[in-house]
């Protein structure tokens, strides 16, 4: 019971993360949100991890989580440089 | 309900009232460099409530320990994130938002 009302708080911030990225005026605040929503899906798999009972759904979230950080600094290095940099070429400041 | 399955539901709660008070505070911030502050509360206090409540659910199990992994990952990237959209917002000239300018910039209210 107590992991469905979480489920269901999880879910509500996943909205509010949604509405944010579709308002926000500025590229940033969308790639804010997706952020925070790539956070929510984590612990939203582990919390099914739990409600299924099967330990093994949290190597899903932990993979998860390490994507949700690897295309998040991907995204920022292309806003900031406007390439992921060609082959044999290191992006100076 | 005894008093580790009350421990854990307190855990998991705060945790996801965080979450929603971050949600919300995302949407109510003037700017983005103030959303960035309610988003970072959601990112790791909140992560480190939840897993902690998931843990005491699991108990001494692999499950803790993987558990206890994520949130430590969690820990470690999420600021790093943050630091790294920070910088490249600043570099591309987003200004940041002061009571004078007053500026709202896509604030909902």
């Amino acid at each position: 019971m107590i992991l469905a009302a979480a489920a269901i708080a999880i879910l509500v911030t996943m909205l509010l993360a949604i509405v944010r990225a579709l308002l926000g005026p500025s590229i940033f605040d969308r790639m804010l949100a997706v952020n925070m929503f790539g956070t929510k899906t984590v612990m939203l798999i582990s919390l099914i991890a739990a409600l299924a009972g099967r330990a093994d759904y949290l190597d899903i979230a932990l993979v998860y989580a390490m994507i949700n950080f690897i295309a998040m600094i991907a995204v920022m290095k292309y806003f900031e440089y406007g390439t992921l940099g060609h082959d044999g070429e290191t992006t100076e400041e | 309900m005894d008093l580790l399955q009350w421990l854990s539901a307190i855990l998991l709660l705060s945790g996801c009232a965080l979450g929603v008070i971050g949600g919300i505070g995302i949407n109510r911030f003037p700017d983005f460099y103030t959303r960035m502050h309610a988003a970072g509360v959601t990112d790791t206090l909140c992560a480190g409530l939840f897993f902690g409540g998931l843990m005491i659910h699991f108990g001494l199990t692999l499950a803790s320990a993987k558990l206890f992994l994520i949130f430590l990952f969690m820990l470690f990237t999420c600021p790093t994130s943050t630091h790294a959209l920070a910088k490249a917002a600043r570099h591309s000239g987003l200004v940041p938002w002061t009571k004078t300018s007053g500026v709202e910039q896509g604030a909902s209210k």
